[in-house]
């Protein structure tokens, strides 16, 4: 048997069902790894909080009651929201904040019998592409600790990648699932708009937040998005009317006749020529696979970042009002009055970029604007949507790069935000759109950095992307690279 | 329509806003309970509380009863209508926003119609609306019960409200009162709302201003939270009269919120204009449109009670009642029920309608008695008005058994049995001097001892026959028919 935690998911689930090992056995020895908190991923651990849910889940594997997951352990983004361990959202304001109740998503993953292994880092509120806008500090990556690890699921991907947990959870509002695990080497979906219930996970920007597993192979993200997902109408208005799916079920597909959309707004210019040419191999195994490449055209691609930066905003500058001393979280110390509590409060407990995205969402909201910026974002979103529907009259998927280069040094674009806006380009499009997105590492850059590749489906074809990838997963070991010294 | 009235030579214009609590059992967008009075925040749940990561779910029992106003009032119900955050910060919002509806309500259009007595005429007005829309309450800050701090008791908020607005179709302090009457009757009626204007669960805002006839409309002040009629109507006389001497002693009316303060009985500004918050509304990305199938309105439509007026125009049709009366017994359902129970125990609409809007309401108005506890059965009335209509008793006599029946330990004691009339009337010796021997020996009498009178009228004087009407009444211990009195008294005196 391989070492536990250089196991996988599935490996690790065949080995406790088949009781080759303990679930307190499994949790001990991730838990070990996680000391002196590598990469600075974690956020909270608790491992009497961990080694009671292993315990348990050795009961019920006693008691021929397990879970298709049971005992696996999982680690979870900080902005869902858990009894069992503090909850920031990466922030000063929520600084040991706990909630009354469990996420959806931390919720389903815990009936199918999976192990919290504690909070992961990611930037604040989710706003962020590098994990660096977290109130607690910087996450590094794995492969090249002076390096970004992406954002903002930042700490979930380099928990995996460092192999401190077999899986986490991300969030993805315009790409914080797919380009971290992108720079982190390892596998990630962001399903279908409403596939996942997004109760208890905090809002950044509600219409285009979806949480997806984030793990090493295709084959565990399919085990993990089949038990998150499924309506959840009681709680989630936007939660989509769909029953669970068992994605693992329909990992067999041929590639044979696939046809896959290359858009060549993502080849363009600013694509950096190492994460060109590891994408192009990519596209070779899949056409040595049986799958057919179709230029298509997505024309609209560049108009997605103005876009989400106007609408992601909007919805942050409202989302984010809560956050006000009041209730819970960080309150100032010292104030006048109601009025200076707030300003007080807000200015201590927010970080810059969020700051930043509330003072523009407030802005394109505002009498006189609205029409001009927030308006005029929808009807370009709806265009976007309309862009992707055309191209899937021509192609089954789409394919191209997740971001524009590998992942850059720590604190490159410290000074520059847009910077960081632009290199979201490739991911906006398909969140803007609801589209289920995900980035399979595909080799490997400058400075043996990850590259991946992103697939696009049309809506629910999330087991068609799973399928794709694994296909692919079957037939490479990028997957299975891992950072030196891990 | 009358002409406008004026005040001071100012026409008076109001429009409403009114917040009609729904009577749902759970609140709008959360499951916790709406029920009035509990401890501060003992009915707040994550929600309610904006916890991170909560989100809202519409209640459909809320969409329902917008859903029967609309029909009520005869307004479009929207196929798809919108929820929107109005951004604001304030320690009793939890989210900071408020969900509302602003772009596109659930209810659009409408009117209602009343009647309003002005001077002796009794006038039908109709007010349209602009529309209804759903939205959440906010809850309470409690600034007494802290030592230097506000408490805040979340219980309130997310309590559904339905916010029903005007065009500014109102002229005076009576028409609105009038309207808001009408409206507050409409929804206890369908039983969307309690009704119950000190617990806050129908509040309304009058928008006013005033104009030179014929003129542009003039700047308007809102008059926020009027909480009883009789506040309502004193708010808006002071702010007319407020107004009116502004303008004409040369000052511009600033646009402003206001306060009445019922024990100075003056209006206050609360904020004006240039502190108006920018609310930054936009559609809530928490909320699907709000999709209302017809099949559901068709739905909604068949499980409502009659609606007031269309009960008001059976009551012309089958009761052959004035449309008048019709509205005043449509009024409330108890009071319906209590005259459909009546007219058909006795047979006499008209009868009926004229003691419930009488000697009943007369009664009621003066006690603490409503329609739900009235000592008096339909049963009861009917067998009254059947006597008066047999000429068993007269009239005066009718009163004074109502009286009895009203007050009698033995009627409050559940015996509301219409064979109580016969008894009274028995007991009390009331029973109507039929005979007309016994009656002409006292008319002779009567008009043996006033040999004035009888010259008198004989020399033309119509009135000096009430004078001989009088003591023969008496002398019959009022169980004369009137009528019949008249009669003999006609054919003796020509």
């Amino acid at each position: 048997m391989t070492t536990l935690h250089n196991m996988g998911v599935a490996e690790l689930a065949h080995a406790l069902q088949t009781k080759q090992v303990s679930a307190v056995e499994v949790a001990t020895a991730f838990l070990a790894r996680t000391g002196g908190n590598p990469h600075n991923t974690f956020l909270d651990i608790d491992s009497e909080v961990t080694l009671a849910q292993a315990q348990a889940s050795d009961a019920r594997i006693a008691a021929g009651t397990a879970g298709p997951l049971e005992g696996v352990p999982i680690a979870h983004k900080d902005v869902f929201v858990t009894r069992d361990f503090a909850t920031t959202a990466g922030s000063k304001i929520l600084s040991g904040y706990r909630s009354p109740f469990d996420a959806t998503v931390v919720q389903k993953l815990s009936s199918a019998g999976m192990v919290s292994l504690g909070k992961v880092n990611c930037d604040e509120f989710a706003m962020g592409s590098a994990n660096e806008n977290s109130a607690y500090g910087a996450v590094t990556n794995p492969w090249d600790t002076t390096h970004v690890p992406g954002g903002s699921s930042g700490g979930s991907a380099a928990a995996v990648a460092a192999r401190l947990a077999p899986a986490a959870t991300g969030t993805d509002t315009g790409g914080s699932i797919r380009q971290p695990a992108s720079f982190c080497g390892i596998t990630g979906i962001k399903p279908t708009y409403g596939r996942a219930s997004r109760y208890g996970m905090i809002a950044y920007a509600s219409s285009l937040d979806q949480a997806g597993p984030m793990a090493r192979s295709a084959e565990d993200c399919a085990l993990l998005l089949s038990a998150m997902c499924g309506a959840d109408l009681d709680r989630d208005s936007t939660s989509l009317d769909m029953p669970a799916e068992n994605f693992s079920a329909k990992l067999g597909d041929s590639l044979a006749g696939l046809r896959i959309g290359i858009p060549k707004e993502f080849f363009g210019d600013g694509l950096a020529a190492d994460v060109r040419t590891a994408i192009d191999a990519a596209l070779k195994v899949l056409e040595a696979q049986g799958a057919k490449l179709v230029p298509i055209t997505l024309p609209r691609t560049e108009l997605a970042i103005p876009v989400y930066y106007i609408i992601a905003p909007a919805e942050a500058s409202s989302n984010l009002s809560r956050f006000d001393g009041v209730k819970f979280g960080h309150r100032a110390s010292a104030y006048t009055d109601l009025v200076s509590m707030y300003k007080k409060t807000r200015a201590e407990g927010f970080g810059e970029e969020v700051k930043r995205r509330i003072m523009t969402g407030a802005y394109v909201l505002s009498h006189g604007y609205y029409d001009a910026y927030y308006l005029q974002a929808q009807k370009i979103r709806r265009m976007i949507a309309d862009d992707f529907q055309r191209a899937f009259a021509e192609c089954d998927v789409i394919a191209g790069p997740v971001a524009p280069t590998v992942a850059w040094k720590l604190g490159n674009n410290a000074s520059d935000p847009l910077a960081d806006y632009l290199a979201d380009i490739f991911t906006l499009p398909a969140s803007l759109a609801g589209l289920p997105g995900m980035s399979m590492p595909v080799g490997f850059g400058e400075g043996r950095l990850p590259v991946g590749m992103q697939l696009i489906g049309n809506y629910l074809q999330e087991a068609r992307l799973l399928n794709v990838a694994h296909q692919y997963q079957l037939n490479t070991d990028f997957h299975n690279a891992k950072p030196e010294g891990v | 329509m009358s002409a406008p009235k004026l005040v001071q030579g100012y026409e008076v214009v109001i429009g409403f806003e009114t917040h009609a609590q729904l009577s749902t059992q759970s609140k709008i967008f959360s499951r916790a309970s709406v029920a009035f009075g509990a401890e501060p925040n003992t009915q707040a749940c994550a929600v309610d509380m904006a916890l991170p990561g909560t989100l809202p779910v519409m209640n459909v029992g809320a969409v329902e009863r917008a859903i029967e106003f609309g029909l009520a009032v005869n307004s479009h119900i929207a196929e798809r209508s919108i929820f929107a955050r109005k951004n604001y910060f304030y320690p009793d919002l939890p989210k900071g926003y408020q969900i509302s509806q602003f772009e596109i309500p659930v209810v659009q259009g409408g009117e209602v119609s009343f009647f309003l007595e002005e001077g002796k005429e009794t006038v039908h007005k109709t007010v349209r609306l602009v529309r209804a829309h759903l939205e959440e309450d906010a809850g309470k800050s409690l600034h007494e019960d802290f030592i230097g701090q506000s408490g805040i008791d979340l219980n309130r908020a997310g309590t559904p409200l339905l916010e029903i607005v005007t065009e500014p179709d109102m002229r005076s302090s009576e028409e609105a009162v009038a309207y808001a009457k009408e409206l507050h009757k409409i929804v206890t009626w369908i039983g969307i709302c309690d009704g119950n204007m000190q617990e806050g669960s129908f509040r309304c805002d009058a928008n006013v201003s005033v104009r030179k006839p014929g003129g542009e409309l003039g700047t308007r002040r809102e008059i926020k939270n009027l909480n009883s009629f009789k506040f309502m109507q004193q708010a808006i006389d002071f702010e007319v009269r407020w107004q009116i001497d502004q303008i004409e002693d040369g000052h511009a009316i600033e646009q402003a919120t206001v306060l009445f303060d019922p024990d100075t009985g003056e209006t206050r500004a609360m904020r004006t204009k240039e502190d108006a918050a920018d609310y930054r509304y936009f559609p809530d990305p928490d909320l699907p449109p709000l999709v209302i199938s017809r099949d559901w309105v068709e739905r909604v439509k068949s499980d409502m009670a009659e609606l007031p007026r269309v009960m008001a125009e059976r009551f012309v049709k089958d009761y052959a009642l004035p449309e008048y009366d019709a509205t005043q017994l449509t009024q409330s359902k108890a009071v319906a029920a209590y005259f459909e129970a009546t007219a058909k125990a006795c047979g006499q609409p008209k009868l009926a309608s004229n003691w419930i809007m009488g000697e009943v309401s007369r009664r009621l108005n003066s006690g603490e008695v409503t329609f739900d506890t009235i000592p008096v059965s339909a049963a009861q009335l009917g067998a009254l008005i059947s006597r008066i209509q047999d000429n068993t008793i007269n009239n005066n006599s009718a009163k004074q058994v109502f009286e009895v029946l009203w007050t009698d330990d033995a009627n409050a004691q559940g015996a509301a049995d219409p064979a109580r009339v016969d008894a009274i009337i028995e007991a009390k010796g009331l029973k109507q001097m039929n005979d007309t021997g016994e009656l002409e020996k006292i008319i002779d009498e009567v008009l043996a001892a006033n040999p004035k009178n009888v010259e008198e009228f004989k020399a033309g004087n119509a009135k000096a026959l009430n004078g001989l009407v009088g003591p023969i009444m008496k002398a019959s211990k009022g169980k004369a028919n009137p009528a019949q009195v008249n009669a003999l008294l006609m054919k003796k005196l020509s």
